[in-house]
């Protein structure tokens, strides 16, 4: 049978502790164990981002961790991103410009241009593509998700200025 | 007091770019796929695949594996075959097509790697792959046709011996007067052409849980799947039960692009197996499965001439191209439908006097082929176009010139191509000129020039296109395929004034239920936010043929359209019987029921809800009809034809082979634009995959037929860092065959992506004098073409 071991961590702010088994992933784990229908994946290797969670403050790829490693760490999926109102100003932009179609990406894409929102810098839109190419979308051609994403990134901008 | 509403409708949903209300739930996390799904008792199947292209299978020990933790179920092919029929795509307008019998999972011999040879049924995934390890299948690999030049060679192998040759279909087209249009030609420029074999990587993997339920003797499917009526009907027939005994429903899909149109024995063997346990079962394939046993599609090789004279006039063009299919003809839409659109629609844009075309299919042990999005487009339009640019460039004229004297012109409308297809009516010129105003296209030449100066090597490319939409019966039905041409909508007044449309198209991600929902809207005269959707659940619709082909707008449109007029009827009558007024005197404005001169409400339909439901005694024996179904199909024309024009701009590093895309444009005139922000989307998600495959994409394999590049790290996909931005125009020429006008929209920028990128990579080359027409375009390939590797 396989192995277990018990498990302690943060998901979306709240502690939460498991028995699980060792060889499970992240993904599996948050999908199975937690019903979390986020995270999701389309690769299994590391490449397509569908997966992407946030971990300790930085982008992680579920599907590449095991649920051991994520002990005693703070784990945010879109549930809680969503929960929090932390990301509602980009879901927004995404919605108005259809930058989801199918939506298997969508919850990857979003966590991972969170991490951009706030960021000082100027940043043109290939920076912002570079900044989402390990994030696979098959169904938009990728311009609607960098267009709400320069648009979130100003608006932000703009409101800091202003206060 | 009451209000006064004097527009048909505040704002007309239809033609305003409405985001897609059932959006947010996917920004959200919230979707619902195949694999959310959790049903109770639910087992896992897991399949244990062949690792060769072409195997006798001599025996299968499973002992161990039986005896495995939380193994339910062990099965072979041998063990399904007398409960679930074989299956083979096999058309009869396809003349002379043939195509050995699949099953679900391999009996005796297995035909391509990565076919079914064995399924476990377990507890968890995790178990039912353990214990696939487990088998012990004792092969005797057999010489396998592991390429398309290995299938077309004299005295080869045969991909399926019984067979006799590796010929699945050919067919020959000629119209116009070929000898008479040769004989006026000045130069004939023929090329070579090859498209790559790709697939559809559906982010996604196919997944399907059935759930026979013993008790109702019902099998519930539910499937990432465009086609629930299309799965009813083949999954009761091969598994010997009625069509009211299976219940196909398809929630959120991940991605399908026509790879989710099909039978695929995996997943009808999921079913198979909850029939034998009497438990659900869930099958979700994982990447490797995927790229081995989702369908491949292209796999082109063509040699094509195009005969001018000096001044540009184009006379005729002949065509000859040869598709490697898989070990079958896939299930049930055959895998000759490319090759067949070709020979429909190659050339056919321009003003032909003569043509000639002769495509083949040749059967091989790679993976199974059939349609993904655009099918046989990318092949037509990259074949023509790029004949038409290498004519250009010999005769020294600007390729957008050659276009305007060539290009179908709008009073050549309605016309018979010499392929014999039904134009109604185009706008080629219009876009033309719209697309090289939207880009400059002047300044872009200077810029060019200027560039070249520098040692800087951009390129410019145009194609025109025509799209096949809206198919008819003609595509499937007259060929005997049991697939609709037609869909239904059911349109619903609920006791509280909303709106209920059940609707035969579903959706995966294009936007459907929100074009249905505002079609709805408009035709009965309520706000959007009025409208609900059901759809994808054949208990619940109208039969239809579902969403693929370019056809839910179209075909799917329309019958919400009439479906939502008849309802808006019913209701003003209704009105009229309570209010005691005429109803022609009625309209129904923002929801409510006003008096169609003065604007003056009359009632809402919250309080006709009331009335019809809970007091229809005081309607004086008046029979309301509040659910009212309608159903459409297209009969004027075999399809509604599309056009358009793509641009590319990129520049070319020739030291190291590297292409930069630095733009790209396109005009589409897909008929009435239902909402342009959906049909933009459509565009720009359909042209980066068009340039996938044209830049980095091939299923490649070796000569023994194994797949070496099954995982995403070594078959390449469009990333966000190199795509261009993609700026979209629309023009208008709505088919008059419907009361909506409008056409598909879903396939343009994937048929025509490619030829624009040929176009401009051999503009950007040709100070050099190199020609690409092989695709992928790879680094490798342009330095090849330089001399320079
Ligand atoms: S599933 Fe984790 S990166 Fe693709
Ligand atoms: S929306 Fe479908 S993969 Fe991105």
């Amino acid at each position: 049978m396989d192995e277990e071991i018990e498990l302690a961590f943060t998901l979306n702010g709240k502690a939460v502790r498991r028995r699980v088994p060792v060889r499970l992933h992240a993904v599996d784990l948050l999908r199975e164990v937690f019903g979390l229908s986020g995270p999701r994946v389309a690769c299994e290797h590391g490449i397509c981002g569908a997966c992407t969670l946030r971990v300790d403050g930085q982008l992680a790829r579920g599907c590449l961790l095991l649920a051991p490693q994520l002990e005693g760490t703070d784990v945010w999926t879109i549930e809680g991103l969503t929960a929090t109102g932390e990301i509602a100003d980009l879901q927004n932009e995404f919605h108005a410009r259809n930058a989801m179609q199918c939506g298997w990406c969508t919850a990857g894409m979003l966590i991972t241009a969170a991490e951009i929102l706030d960021a000082p810098a100027p940043m043109d839109r290939q920076a912002i593509r570079e900044h989402l190419s390990g994030n696979y979308c098959r169904c938009t051609g990728y311009q609607a998700i960098v267009d709400a994403v320069e648009a979130t990134r100003q608006a932000r901008a703009a409101g800091r200025s202003a206060a | 007091m009451n209000r006064i509403l004097r527009e048909a409708a505040d704002t007309p949903a239809i033609g305003a770019a409405v985001p897609r209300p059932n959006g947010r739930r996917l920004l959200e996390g919230r979707g619902r796929y195949v694999d959310d799904i959790a049903l109770p008792r639910m087992a896992h199947v897991a399949f244990l695949r062949s690792p060769h292209a072409h195997a006798r299978i001599l025996a299968i020990r499973a002992e161990t594996a039986r005896g495995m933790p939380g193994v339910l179920d062990v099965v072979t092919g041998q063990d399904l075959a007398e409960t679930v029929q074989p299956f083979a795509g096999l058309l009869v307008h396809f003349k002379g097509m043939k195509s050995a019998q699949q099953r679900c999972i391999a009996v005796d011999r297995a035909a391509w790697q990565g076919e079914p040879v064995a399924a476990v049924v377990a507890e968890t995934r995790r178990q039912a792959e353990d214990a696939a390890a487990r088998i012990e299948v004792e092969y005797e690999p057999l010489p396998a046709v592991g390429s398309l030049a290995a299938a077309a060679e004299p005295g080869g192998m045969i991909a399926q011996p019984e067979l006799g040759d590796n010929v699945c279909f050919t067919r020959e087209v000629e119209g116009g007067d070929w000898d008479r249009a040769m004989a006026q030609a000045d130069l004939v420029v023929e090329r070579s052409f090859r498209f790559p074999r790709h697939t559809g990587v559906c982010p996604e993997g196919r997944s399907v849980i059935g759930d026979w339920n013993p008790a109702d003797r019902r099998l519930t499917v539910h499937i990432s799947h465009q086609a629930p009526h299309m799965i009813q009907d083949c999954y009761a027939r091969l598994l010997g039960l009625s069509e009211s005994d299976v219940r196909v429903v398809c929630p959120d899909v991940g991605g399908s692009y026509g790879i989710k149109t099909h039978v695929y024995g995996d997943e009808l063997a999921t079913c198979a197996l909850s029939m034998r346990i009497g438990r659900p079962v869930k099958f979700v394939a994982d990447r490797l499965e995927s790229f081995l046993s989702d369908i491949h599609n292209r796999d082109h090789a063509v040699t094509a001439k195009l005969a001018v004279k000096r001044d540009g006039t184009i006379l005729a063009l002949g065509y000859e191209g040869t598709q490697a299919i898989g070990p079958y003809s896939v299930y049930p839409r055959t895998s000759v439908v490319e090759g067949n659109q070709i020979a429909n629609i190659c050339g056919q844009w321009y003003r032909l006097q003569g043509y000639r075309a002769k495509v083949r299919a040749l059967f091989t042990n790679l993976a199974p082929y059939s349609n993904y999005r655009a099918v046989g487009h990318p092949v037509a339009v990259g074949v023509t176009e790029g004949l038409v640019d290498a004519a250009a460039r010999q005769i020294g004229m600007d390729p957008a010139e050659i276009r305007r004297r060539n290009l179908l012109r709008d009073e050549d409308f309605p016309l018979q191509t010499p392929s014999g297809m039904k134009f109604e009516g185009m706008s080629h010129h219009r876009c033309l000129d719209t697309v090289l105003r939207m880009m400059d296209y002047d300044s872009l030449r200077a810029d060019q020039a200027e560039a070249r100066r520098r040692g800087v090597y951009r390129g410019i490319g145009l194609a025109s296109m025509i799209e096949i939409t809206n198919p008819s019966a003609m595509f499937y039905g007259v060929g005997g395929a049991r697939i609709s041409a037609q869909d239904g909508c059911t349109v619903r007044l609920e006791p509280q004034g909303g709106i209920m449309v059940l609707h035969g198209c579903g959706e995966q991600g294009q936007g459907t239920e929100t074009i249905f929902a505002q079609v709805v809207a408009d035709a009965v005269g309520v706000p959007m936010g009025r409208v609900r959707l059901v759809t994808g659940d054949t208990d619940a619709t109208p039969y239809g043929g579902g969403t693929w082909a370019s056809r839910g707008a179209g075909v799917g449109g329309e019958a919400a359209w009439q479906a939502g007029r008849a309802l808006r009827k019913s209701i003003l009558d209704l009105a009229a019987t309570i209010h005691q007024r005429d109803a022609a005197q009625l309209d129904i404005r923002g929801g409510i029921v006003v008096d169609a001169a003065t604007g003056e409400q009359v009632t809402d339909l919250a309080e006709v809800g009331r009335v019809a439901y809970f007091r229809p005694d005081t309607l004086g024996g008046v029979r309301p009809e509040l659910s009212v179904t309608r159903h459409y199909l297209p009969t004027q024309y075999a399809f509604a034809f599309t056009n358009g024009i793509l641009a590319c701009h990129l520049e070319v590093d020739p030291d190291t082979g590297f292409m930069k895309l630095l733009k790209f444009w396109a005009v589409e005139d897909c008929g009435k634009v239902l909402n342009p922000l959906l049909v933009e989307e459509q565009m720009r998600g359909a042209i980066v995959q068009g340039i996938g495959p044209t830049l980095l994409e091939e299923c490649l394999y070796d000569e023994r037929g194994q797949m070496l590049n099954g995982s995403m790290v070594d078959y390449l996909v469009p990333m966000a860092a190199e795509m261009p931005d993609m700026e979209v125009a629309h023009i208008e020429t709505p088919t008059r065959e419907s009361a909506i006008g409008a056409k598909g929209a879903g396939e343009a920028g994937t048929a025509g992506a490619p030829a624009a990128i040929m176009n401009a990579l051999n503009d950007a080359l040709s100070p050099f004098g190199a020609e690409l027409t092989e695709m992928p375009f790879t680094p490798e390939r342009i330095l090849r073409a330089l001399g320079k590797s």
